[in-house]
């Protein structure tokens, strides 16, 4: 049910993030998703690929700082009031959203979000409890 | 002295480190008389010392006691720059049977020389450290400490050799050849500079070798740069060895004027060769026992270049306790900071040692940093980047700014200056094989 997400730590210049992608390809890592957050002169880039730990072996031996965390995956009916809904089941168990970013295939019919909360499982329940799919990795890649 | 008598190759103690239990009364007799020769070789020998007592009015007759040597004039290290190559000398050439000069950053190098005599005492001097420090006959020890003009390497081996260490004359640099052969020739102690091995530690994690599983290093003798109790609790946590300070430089005899022991509570300074005393670097008078201020020392049994009143520039104090060791030479505390290397930005003094002290306070680990000064509009901009590990890392950027604000507002707190902090990327800040660097200053200096 939980996904594993790898959050690496770049300097805002250019050329880091190709760099980083470059390292990731040669090893022959192929990301899912993913999401970059800056923060001035820093970003944190947020990855999923299908084989997290190997993506997280080439990162840190390639002296990058990086740390994982779980997230959920879940799909996101891909029409108006979609999203709403989503976040609607969670207000009401007062479920926070830490963050949030699209998954870049689809599911049939639904689209793919990645969501990252304090308590994952409260999340993971409230949202089966109000229907909705939570993807895991197998349902991914 | 006989070195390694048979029936003492299996004993813990060692004759040569009795002189570090001398009765405090007979050390400063022995003290005293060699005060006195030196003072009087030197008058004889070197034309800036007899010319500096003459303008002090002072024979070298007027030292009848050590509390005498507060009179005698100061020696810096622009004076052994101004004497180059040998003029501080005593002996002619065909007495020197060894060299050594620091690396001068501006200019000429000082030189520094040493008759047969010289260096014995300075291997029996870093027999005594090693010996404090637990290495014995027996121990396998890499020397990282650089081969060369640097005293550092020639004059730990000199002295490793002495105790019947078997000794891996490796010098620094290559850092994945030094965990492979530390690896490989079972080697179980080390010395070295502390920011050398903190870089070794992480290479050595980066090849995914577990110092504490997979080598059998115990303990180290680490120098030539100040470094903190932080800084030795982090080696000893990351790398289970054992960190023991040394304290030495060129001037004097190089590495083995004092060294910690067991306690690891201080450095003894052999005081049987070495005359310390440590004055207010302002006024240059004696400051009382305990209170912080610049070490001077006099060498008492240099032959080629004997040094009367060198400032070393080391900020330190003198242990007013006894050490639990019972080791009689007293001990000064450990050197956290350099009078010249104080900062001054924006008009006020900083320290790079109470930045690294603001950083710890933030992270349980010292971060590899790099402080960098710049001035904009006249006014100096204070900036300090801090490399990220993965375990400061978190997923969220909010996280990311706060550790930033908390590394900021600990800067503030201690040096009441407001840093920018930058978070950099792991290994982005260039890595010393020696001495680290820590300062850029890009700072134009007005005329």
């Amino acid at each position: 049910m939980k996904i594993r997400q790898i959050s690496i730590f770049l300097e805002n210049r250019p050329g880091s993030l190709s760099a980083l992608c470059r390292t990731l390809a040669d090893a022959g890592v192929n990301l899912s998703t993913l999401m970059l957050s800056e923060a001035g002169e820093f970003g944190l880039l947020r990855i999923i690929a299908s084989d997290a730990d190997k993506a997280q072996t080439v990162v840190e031996k390639a002296g990058y700082a990086a740390t994982t965390s779980e997230v959920v995956a879940i799909q996101v009916p891909d029409k108006p009031g979609g999203l709403a809904a989503v976040l609607t089941a969670l207000d009401s168990h007062q479920i926070p959203v830490e963050y949030m970013y699209a998954f870049a295939q689809r599911s049939g019919r639904d689209a793919i979000m990645i969501f990252r909360f304090g308590d994952l499982d409260r999340a993971i329940a409230a949202l089966k409890e109000a229907g909705f799919g939570v993807c895991g990795a197998i349902d991914l890649f | 002295m006989i070195p390694h008598l048979w029936n003492d190759l299996e004993g813990t103690f060692f004759p040569e480190s009795a002189l570090d239990y001398m009765p405090e009364s007979r050390l400063r007799e022995v003290q005293l008389q060699r005060l006195r020769a030196v003072i009087a070789l030197s008058y004889e020998k070197v034309q800036l010392f007899r010319e500096r007592m003459e303008a002090k009015g002072l024979k070298p007759a007027d030292v009848r006691q050590l509390a005498d040597v507060c009179q005698l004039p100061f020696l810096v290290k622009t004076d052994l720059r101004d004497t180059y190559p040998y003029g501080l000398f005593t002996v002619p050439m065909s007495e020197v049977v060894r060299v050594h000069a620091s690396s001068g950053t501006t200019g000429k190098p000082i030189v520094v020389g040493y008759t047969a005599q010289d260096m014995e005492v300075w291997k029996q001097v870093i027999m005594r450290t090693l010996y404090a420090a637990g290495f014995s006959r027996g121990d396998i020890v890499q020397n990282m400490y650089g081969y060369g003009l640097f005293t550092g390497g020639l004059g730990l081996h000199g002295g490793l050799e002495g105790i019947g260490a078997t000794v891996i004359p490796i010098s620094g640099g290559n850092s994945e050849r030094q965990i492979m052969v530390m690896k490989d020739f079972g080697v179980t102690a080390i010395c070295g500079t502390p920011s050398y091995f903190i870089h070794l530690i992480e290479t050595a994690q980066k090849m995914g070798i577990d110092f504490k599983r997979d080598l059998k290093v115990k303990r180290g003798v680490f120098g030539a740069e100040p470094w903190s109790d932080q800084m030795r609790q982090y080696i000893e946590s990351t790398s289970g060895v054992q960190a023991f300070d040394i304290y030495g430089l060129s001037e004097i005899i190089g590495p083995g004027v004092g060294a910690e022991c067991e306690c690891q509570d201080g450095l003894h300074i052999f005081e049987d060769h070495f005359l310390a005393e440590i004055v207010d670097p302002k006024t240059l008078e004696p400051v009382p026992d305990g209170t912080e201020g610049e070490l001077v020392i006099t060498t008492l049994s240099k032959q080629a270049m004997p040094v009367i009143r060198y400032r070393t520039r080391d900020i330190t104090a003198f242990e007013t306790s006894c050490c639990r060791c019972g080791r009689t030479c007293r001990r000064i505390r450990r050197i956290s900071r350099r009078s010249d290397d104080m900062l001054i930005i924006r008009g006020v003094n900083v320290y790079p040692s109470q930045i690294e002290t603001a950083l710890l306070k933030t992270e349980a680990s010292l971060p590899h940093y790099l402080i960098v000064l710049t001035r904009k509009d006249g006014l100096d901009q204070l900036e300090v980047r801090v490399e990220i590990t993965g375990g400061m890392l978190s997923d969220n950027v909010g996280a990311m700014e706060q550790l930033q604000k908390r590394f900021s507002r600990s800067i503030e707190q201690i040096t009441g200056l407001h840093a920018t902090v930058t978070l950099a990327q792991p290994g982005s800040i260039t890595r010393s094989e020696g001495k680290a660097k820590r300062l850029l200053d890009q700072r134009e200096i007005p005329n």
